[in-house]
């Protein structure tokens, strides 16, 4: 294999992404993936907002819009937030902390492929025609009793697509414990990668008893199992506890990688060193903590006692000291900056004060006597759409203009960039500001119509109204990535001209190898000492320029995931067919025949030769 | 990495598992690997200990009456034997000692196959009672946690085994004393597991 560009057909590309254990290209593929269901997941919210933008509409049927919401909140969480985020990580972190590859290339593209099959399992419900409809919690006494195949869907689906975001996790993990390049102690990460690190962390916690909750749910609805079930003796209460022990730390695995997106802007575009950085690390790491100390206060009303709301309570006031903590050092990072507001600081201005909104309505909630009158109604929906589009989603468009240039080698432009983030940020705030009232004026969520003149006509309309600005938005942000893609501009190492961090010291996009050597860190925010020293090429050197191991591409990870997507239908057909138990059984062996073949075969990889990387780098004109 | 370096218990080094970068990653990753698995046993084990004894009104069935301690014991020293004599086979990993490594690891994986037959047979044994997976909320938590289990230790026994006849002609090196070395982080976690089953389930439903 050559580091020199050739000419590919179609079919060699395609096989090529396939088979791809890069990085780089993995992050792309869960971007465009994310993405892909980020739009549908949008296209089912257009839908939602629709049917409400009157009363007593009747766009969609009860039915269908209980499989909207569904579908909806899993879309968004499952498939786009947290592959979106996954593709950042996948493109930056290693870049970051100055590694080559990820520890484990061969998993990172089995999580990538499983997330993959575990996405267009869930939504093959839609062509089958029985979708999920106990809402994205899919609570237990609910989902049992849904009839037909729709929660065997969200069952089996987010179990794949759950066992490739564990893999992800353990990735990352090792990837930052272990591959750091020299100098780059833990005190001199990069926000992003800290927050990736302890996300990854919390996942690794977290995806297991989701793991256990869906196999509890797949084994009372297809396997004759009593979990659940309470006149066999079974408790309904025990999917809720395992639901959010699951799903409180989710909410904090979406939302520190978007605080640290929006830390390395802000220090970024106010040029200067993160205000301070050792506190930020702590509250990343404390977050990380209580978010598991936490998840009862989902669940304040099934009557768990005062002392556990009590406890529960308390700790989840807590978490708004190290949140506040981050708010203000971003505040004190800007104060005597020269600030620059490009795109994605735009973002970031933006996300303060309405993340600091979410923030203060959670706390609002975490009162569980107040808890009990806010409960089930629409200032829920507005509270979580405030932390989740005003934090997670503002991170993402804002880290897609800020690291499009490091991905494809080209700027998104800066003008479309504006009106995308004006279009969306009122958008917004149009639709979800007044969802707050609507709560309070007694309209419970998840309904699928209202009668008129209950007060809540006009509020709804805002509200729609509101959800079409934000889609118009993502629309001018599509012709933005066709106009740039087309025009195809090449940038140069750090198109933005103020990067601190080791990602912009290489070429936009990095060759496959990433670095040509081992940099050597000399401190926080290295590139930056290094250009303030005067040294153009970004980096020095830890080591002379030597053979670099590389893993080699395989289509296991796609075979394999692919037994498992089979084993899913095979499974939820077992009972009513013939043919279900035979697909079950020869999926998983099929995944397990992967498996073994993965681990007989020598799989050790290849060497990029010396003399090659000297010739690329005189290529490129001598740098490094 | 080069598989056909030839090594010698003097150049062999003092922690093969973890001597290249690879082989720390698998380290590593595989030590959060079980972090990850305490959480999903200690989540089987919570709704185990919430739903035991509870069925359906008139249930006839419950853990003092069930459970037969001598074969449990008998299980619990086959598979605690089991994760001694894997001890044993590290021992000969650290020595470069290849032939008895292996030999030490086959009786590593005959005891668990042991143990794997009487779970088979005890799980049968109540099935004939009338102890069934959907009889109630008790059997299928308890079928869940310790067939969780009992599936970890069949899938140990068949990385085992492909592991000892795919090396059997080669020898050691450091691309393979990681999978070794993992295998045995991995039965010593599954023995661990047990012994908590032994104690929360069998101990405490039988005499406490």
């Amino acid at each position: 294999m050559s580091s020199v560009a050739q000419k590919k057909g179609f079919g060699a590309t395609l096989w090529d992404w396939l088979t791809t254990v890069d990085h780089k290209k993995i992050g792309i593929l869960y971007f465009l993936g994310g993405g892909f269901f980020f739009v549908l997941g949008g296209i089912e919210a257009l839908l939602i907002r629709w049917q409400l933008y009157k009363p007593n509409n009747d766009l969609v049927s009860a039915g269908l819009y209980n499989d909207l919401i569904t579908m909806h909140g899993t879309t968004m969480i499952f498939l786009a937030a947290m592959p979106i985020l996954f593709g950042f990580m996948n493109a930056i972190v290693p870049l970051q902390i100055g590694a080559r590859d990820v520890a484990f290339p061969f998993i990172n593209s089995l999580g990538f492929w499983m997330f993959f099959f575990g996405g267009l399992f869930l939504n093959i419900s839609w062509i089958y025609g029985e979708v999920p409809d106990a809402g994205w919690t899919s609570y237990a006494s609910l989902s049992l009793a849904s009839p037909g195949h729709g929660i065997d869907f969200y069952a089996i689906g987010l179990q794949i697509a759950g066992g490739g975001t564990l893999m992800a996790g353990i990735n990352f993990l090792v990837t930052i414990i272990n591959m750091r390049a020299p100098g780059m102690t833990y005190m001199r990460m990069p926000l992003f990668t800290w927050t990736t690190f302890v996300a990854s962390a919390m996942i690794l916690f977290a995806f297991p008893p989701l793991t256990v909750g869906l196999f509890f749910l797949t084994f009372d609805r297809m396997f004759g199992g009593n979990f659940f079930h309470h006149a066999m003796g079974g408790n309904t209460i025990i999917w809720e506890h395992i639901f959010w022990i699951f799903g409180h730390p989710e909410v904090y695995i979406l939302i520190l990688p978007a605080f640290g997106i929006f830390s390395e802007i802000f220090s970024t575009f106010s040029r200067k060193r993160l205000f301070g950085y050792p506190s930020m690390v702590f509250a990343t790491v404390l977050i990380g903590f209580l978010g598991f100390m936490v998840w009862a206060h989902h669940m304040f009303t099934v009557g768990l006692g005062p002392t556990a709301n009590a406890i529960f309570a308390v700790a989840t006031m807590a978490i708004a000291v190290p949140t506040g903590v981050k708010i203000f050092n971003w505040l004190l990072t800007m104060w005597g900056g020269s600030i620059k507001v490009t795109t994605p600081m735009l973002y970031a201005l933006g996300f303060i004060p309405s993340f600091v909104m979410g923030g203060v309505t959670g706390v609002m909630q975490g009162a569980a006597p107040l808890d009990y009158q806010l409960h089930d109604s629409y200032f829920i929906v507005a509270h979580f759409h405030y932390v989740i589009v005003g934090g997670v989603v503002l991170a993402i468009l804002a880290a897609t203009h800020y690291w499009w240039p490091k991905m494809f080698g080209t700027m998104l432009h800066e003008g479309l960039g504006k009106v995308t983030f004006v279009f969306f940020f009122i958008g917004f705030h149009m639709t979800f500001l007044i969802q707050h009232w609507l709560g309070f004026w007694g309209m419970p969520r998840r309904v699928w119509t209202y009668m008129n003149d209950q007060g809540w006509d006009m509020a709804n309309l805002i509200s729609t109204i509101g959800a079409l600005l934000m889609a118009v938005g993502v629309i001018v942000l599509v012709i933005n990535v066709i106009i740039t893609s087309v025009k195809n501009v090449k940038v140069s190492n750090d198109p933005w001209g103020d990067g601190r961090t080791l990602e912009w010291a290489i070429e936009s996009p990095p060759v496959f190898y990433n670095f040509p050597t081992t940099p050597l860190v000399r401190g926080l925010d290295t590139v930056w000492i290094e250009k303030m020293e005067g040294n153009e090429a970004g980096y020095t050197a830890a080591e002379p320029v030597k053979d670099i191991h590389m893993p080699n591409g395989s289509i296991i990870p796609l075979l394999m995931s692919f037994g498992l997507f089979i084993a899913g239908f095979g499974a939820m057909f077992r009972t009513e067919t013939s043919w279900g138990l035979p697909v079950l059984i020869i999926g998983l062996a099929w995944t397990f025949v992967c498996m073994a073949a993965r681990s007989l075969q020598d799989d050790t990889g290849y060497y990029i030769k010396k003399e090659e990387l000297l010739r690329d780098m005189k290529r490129k004109g001598g740098q490094a | 990495m080069d598989l056909n370096k030839k090594f010698t218990p003097e150049t062999w080094p003092d922690h093969p598992e973890k001597a290249t970068l690879e082989a720390k990653n698998k380290f590593v990753g595989f030590w959060l690997f079980l972090g990850g698995e305490t959480i999903l046993f200690a989540t089987l084990f919570a709704t185990y200990i919430a739903l035991k004894n509870s069925g359906p009104s008139g249930f006839g069935y419950s853990t003092k009456e069930l459970y037969e301690l001598p074969l449990v014991f008998v299980m619990t020293m086959l598979l605690l034997t089991s994760s001694l004599t894997s001890v044993y086979a590290m021992y000969h990993l650290r020595n470069y000692n290849f032939k008895k490594m292996q030999l030490w690891l086959a009786i590593t994986a005959l005891l668990g196959l042991g143990f794997l037959m009487l779970e088979v047979y005890e799980f049968t044994h109540y099935v004939k009672d009338g102890f069934t997976y959907s009889n109630s909320a008790f059997s299928s938590s308890f079928y869940t946690l310790v067939g969780t289990h009992g599936f970890h230790v069949a899938i140990g026994l068949v990385w085992i085994t492909l592991l000892i006849f795919r090396n059997a002609k080669r020898g050691l090196n450091l691309y393979n004393a990681t999978k070794y070395y993992t295998f045995s982080l991995y039965w010593h976690f599954i023995d661990v597991v047990w012994v908590f089953i032994f104690t929360v389930v069998y101990l405490m439903g039988v005499i406490g």
